[in-house]
């Protein structure tokens, strides 16, 4: 099944999405520890990083506007934390620094995610010697991610479809309300996926 | 608080890698060892759930909003072990789907969110829950012990901030701890509200909640995160206040704690001891506030008839 808010591009056909997941997975993280270690004034350096992760985004065909809405929106912790180095005698380097230092990573990460399927990572992640049962975890959990937030919207719908906007004092209650409902329905859930999972020869 | 690449050097990130590789690995085999397969499923999708619920977002005083972490609901619902292997999962998937919290911060995460916030919230949960008996007593100390579960987990944060020299600790441990002691009430408050509901509704699914085997710690798990807070958080030791100075000199911690500081020495600013102190008295006033406002919350929920009559 596939599911779209996830990661959306990851199943796109491009010269990128073509390499091997373990390539990928070790070039971002040699490009993650380069960026991190390189002197903090290395401006050189960051947009040679710069120039390299440009060239895979357009060789990736992951639309751009896409790539730029996801920095966006993970931009805020980065500002929050950077706005402390300021602090610092030699802040304003340093501020500047370090948010290019995790926009960097963070348009990285971004192109892994979107380049290569879950699946792929989970078999690398199982080859270098992650527990199993780990592995097992994220794949049920990758699986019914989308169902369980599907679930949380009709929930949010069925509610909204049936009472008015809950005052101050009661969001907190509705909100559990939801959460506890997620949780049991879950729970639910796990009990049929086990006795799929064991009909089906699963030890 | 998911540290993204960047703001921790190689040294912290894998020092954190290390300490959280052999946390998890303890975790599995703690699990392996006293969960029956039927529940791995139901990890799995607890996994899912966590995920879930943290993207609901809940109001914070002064314009900030926080959400929920769900270490300590997932420990009380599901035991210790079960909890650092979902909160794992959670985390594996944030950093490599969303990018949200880094690859190579990844240990430091993992630290911080899968093994500090639950296991030293569970135990303060086991702790507390060894007081107050009854339902309302287990609303209370998941309440309290979800909101120590935020705040540990931001102070050891801060301390993996501060010494990549990211942000100076003076700075970024007032900010962190008080931030957090705002929303580890809202997590309280949510943590607790949803056990109450799910008790109401499915209170079978409670029942590992009062312990059983898997319950007890193991002294290398416990071991694992002593080690790694006092490693993140002991080079700050010398600017603390001069009682706990006083203290880290008779144990004999006072000669690693300065030599420790020494790199950091250039980092700081001036009166950076004062807000550290200062914030240090706050975070002791602010767990005796928590831990009242829990008792309070218990009691509200469930009301004195009731706590009779459902006294187990």
């Amino acid at each position: 099944m596939r599911h779209n808010f996830l990661d959306r591009y990851s199943r796109l056909d491009s010269p990128i999405h073509r390499l091997p997941a373990t390539a990928k997975l070790l070039g971002t993280l040699g490009l993650v520890i380069t960026i991190v270690t390189v002197p903090m004034t290395c401006w050189a350096c960051y947009a040679i990083a710069g120039l390299l992760l440009g060239i895979v985004a357009v060789l990736s065909r992951v639309p751009p506007s896409f790539i730029l809405r996801r920095l966006l929106l993970l931009e805020p912790f980065v500002l929050g934390v950077s706005i402390l180095s300021l602090l610092r005698p030699d802040g304003l380097v340093l501020f500047a620094a370090l948010i290019t230092k995790s926009t960097l990573c963070l348009l990285a990460m971004i192109l892994l995610s979107n380049t290569t399927p879950f699946a792929r990572i989970l078999d690398l992640l199982r080859n270098i010697g992650m527990p199993a049962i780990i592995v097992t975890l994220l794949a049920l959990m990758y699986r019914y991610l989308f169902v369980l937030i599907d679930e949380a919207e009709r929930m949010h719908r069925a509610r909204m479809s049936r009472t008015y906007e809950p005052r101050k004092g009661h969001w907190w209650k509705a909100t559990a309300t939801v959460i506890s409902q997620l949780f049991i329905r879950s729970s639910e859930r796990a009990e049929r996926i086990y006795a799929a999972m064991l009909s089906r020869g699963w030890k | 608080m998911h540290i993204p690449d960047g703001f921790i050097d190689t040294k912290i990130a894998l020092t954190s890698a290390v300490i959280s590789i052999a946390g998890v690995t303890m975790a599995v085999r703690k699990v392996r060892a006293s969960v029956p397969p039927r529940a791995i499923p139901m990890m799995g999708l607890s996994a899912a759930f966590v995920f879930a619920a943290q993207m609901l977002n809940f109001p914070v005083a002064a314009g900030t909003s926080g959400h929920l972490l769900g270490a300590v609901l997932s420990a009380v619902l599901l035991g210790p072990y079960a909890a650092v292997l979902v909160m794992t999962a959670v985390l594996v998937v944030q950093s490599l789907l969303f990018a949200d919290g880094g690859l190579l911060a990844l240990g430091a995460n993992l630290f911080n969110l899968a093994l500090v916030a639950p296991l030293v919230g569970y135990w303060i949960y086991r702790l507390v829950r060894r007081l107050f008996q009854g339902h309302r007593g287990m609303l209370a100390s998941a309440a309290f012990a979800a909101w120590c579960s935020t705040v540990v987990a931001a102070v050891s944060c801060a301390g993996q901030l501060a010494w990549s020299g990211t942000a100076p600790w003076g700075a970024v441990f007032p900010a962190m701890t008080s931030v957090h002691m705002l929303i580890g009430l809202g997590e309280g408050l949510i943590t607790a509200l949803v056990l109450a509901a799910i008790a109401r509704v499915r209170p079978d699914l409670l029942t590992g909640s009062d312990g059983g085997p898997s319950s007890r710690f193991s002294v290398p798990v416990a071991l694992a995160i002593v080690l790694g807070l006092a490693i993140f958080v002991s080079p700050f030791a010398s600017s603390w206040p001069d009682g706990l100075d006083m203290a880290a000199r008779a144990i004999g911690f006072d000669h690693r704690a300065t030599t420790f500081a020494g790199p950091m020495a250039d980092y700081q600013i001036p009166g950076v001891g004062s807000p550290a102190a200062a914030t240090a008295l706050a975070a002791g006033i602010g767990t005796i506030v928590a831990f009242l406002l829990a008792l309070l919350l218990a009691k509200i929920l469930v009301p004195d008839g009731k706590a009779e009559s459902t006294k187990t």
